[in-house]
């Protein structure tokens, strides 16, 4: 596999997840860019270049989402939604990560077009073997489309 | 942690017999213990989630968990068939991951477009193989939480 800079951004309004987020990705070593933001309204901001994102190179667009799907402002059902519905960005596979474990949110996620569902786990190092594992799985294990 | 889960069956569509017994076989290697099951193109794949003709005796047996689904197959091809499934309210929710040869950026693009879960290029090799079933099992299996197929609201 050729190395590539793992680009990855994350909605999630807490700022210790954010930090637990980053760490844990630092601890796997892989070659990952995290870029975060805060709630649904930014992440869709981000994705569009609009308003605090207006300066963003307009080619570096995450390879992968991470979406937490309780936020303020906009939250990720209605962000994933817009996301799945954009033919511009509906490519991007979004990966949700939340603390939620509700059958309702796994299934409607789904069906809205989430590539995959995750529990947050609460644990550190789980988290730091579950970023791992989902690291490896999207960049050595897969193909992902041309940002 | 998650909770552990009934195994789901894993659904393999392919038209390469050859291919099918490799992908089977590397599923094994990985320690995979999920049941798995074949088709041979985009048409069986459609009776068979729609439980129709052959497949009509499975009608009360769950719904695959995953779908691994080749791109190039005779009588209906898998951008088809993953566009049918994407397409269907009742199948939809069901993760399909593409597993074949192509590594054409048009394919990678048409099916993450179309609403393909992943896309894996097989690797040549049989121990590539075995490594990627190796991550696909931990990934889908161990860390990912998939849909329930009838939902239920317990906790």
């Amino acid at each position: 596999m050729k190395p590539e800079r793992l680009s990855i951004l994350m909605a999630d309004d807490d700022p210790d997840d954010r930090m637990l987020v980053r760490d844990a990705l630092n601890e796997t070593q892989a070659p990952s860019h995290l870029d975060c933001v805060e709630d649904g309204e930014e992440l869709l901001d981000y994705l569009h270049r609009r308003g605090q994102y207006a300066q963003l190179a307009a080619d570096h667009q995450p390879r992968i989402i991470l979406l937490d799907l309780n936020m303020p402002r906009k939250d990720g059902r209605e962000a994933l939604k817009e996301i799945k519905g954009d033919p511009k960005l509906r490519q991007i596979p979004v990966i949700i990560l939340t603390t939620s474990n509700a059958v309702e949110d796994i299934q409607r996620t789904y069906d809205l077009g989430a590539s995959s569902f995750l529990i947050k786990p609460r644990n550190f190092e789980t988290l730091v073997k579950t970023l791992e594992t989902l690291v490896r799985y999207w960049f050595e294990t897969c193909r992902l489309p041309k940002s | 942690m998650k909770e552990p889960h009934q195994p789901f069956t894993i659904l393999l569509a392919d038209d390469d017999p050859e291919d099918r017994m490799l992908t089977r076989d590397a599923l094994l290697e990985s320690r995979c213990a999920n049941h798995l099951d074949m088709v041979e193109n985009g048409e069986e794949l459609m009776d068979y989630l729609n439980r129709r003709g052959q497949f009509a005796h499975l009608a009360n047996r769950a719904l695959p968990g995953l779908i691994l689904l080749d791109l190039n197959m005779p009588k209906k091809d898998g951008r088809e068939a993953l566009k049918e499934i994407k397409g269907d309210p009742k199948l939809r929710r069901i993760p399909v991951v593409v597993l074949t040869t192509s590594k054409a950026e048009e394919d990678i693009y048409r099916t993450y477009d179309i609403g393909v879960n992943s896309f894996i290029t097989k690797p040549v090799k049989f121990d590539g193989l075995v490594t990627a079933m190796q991550m696909l099992s931990r990934y889908w299996i161990e860390i990912v939480e998939l849909p329930a197929e009838e939902p239920t609201h317990e906790t």
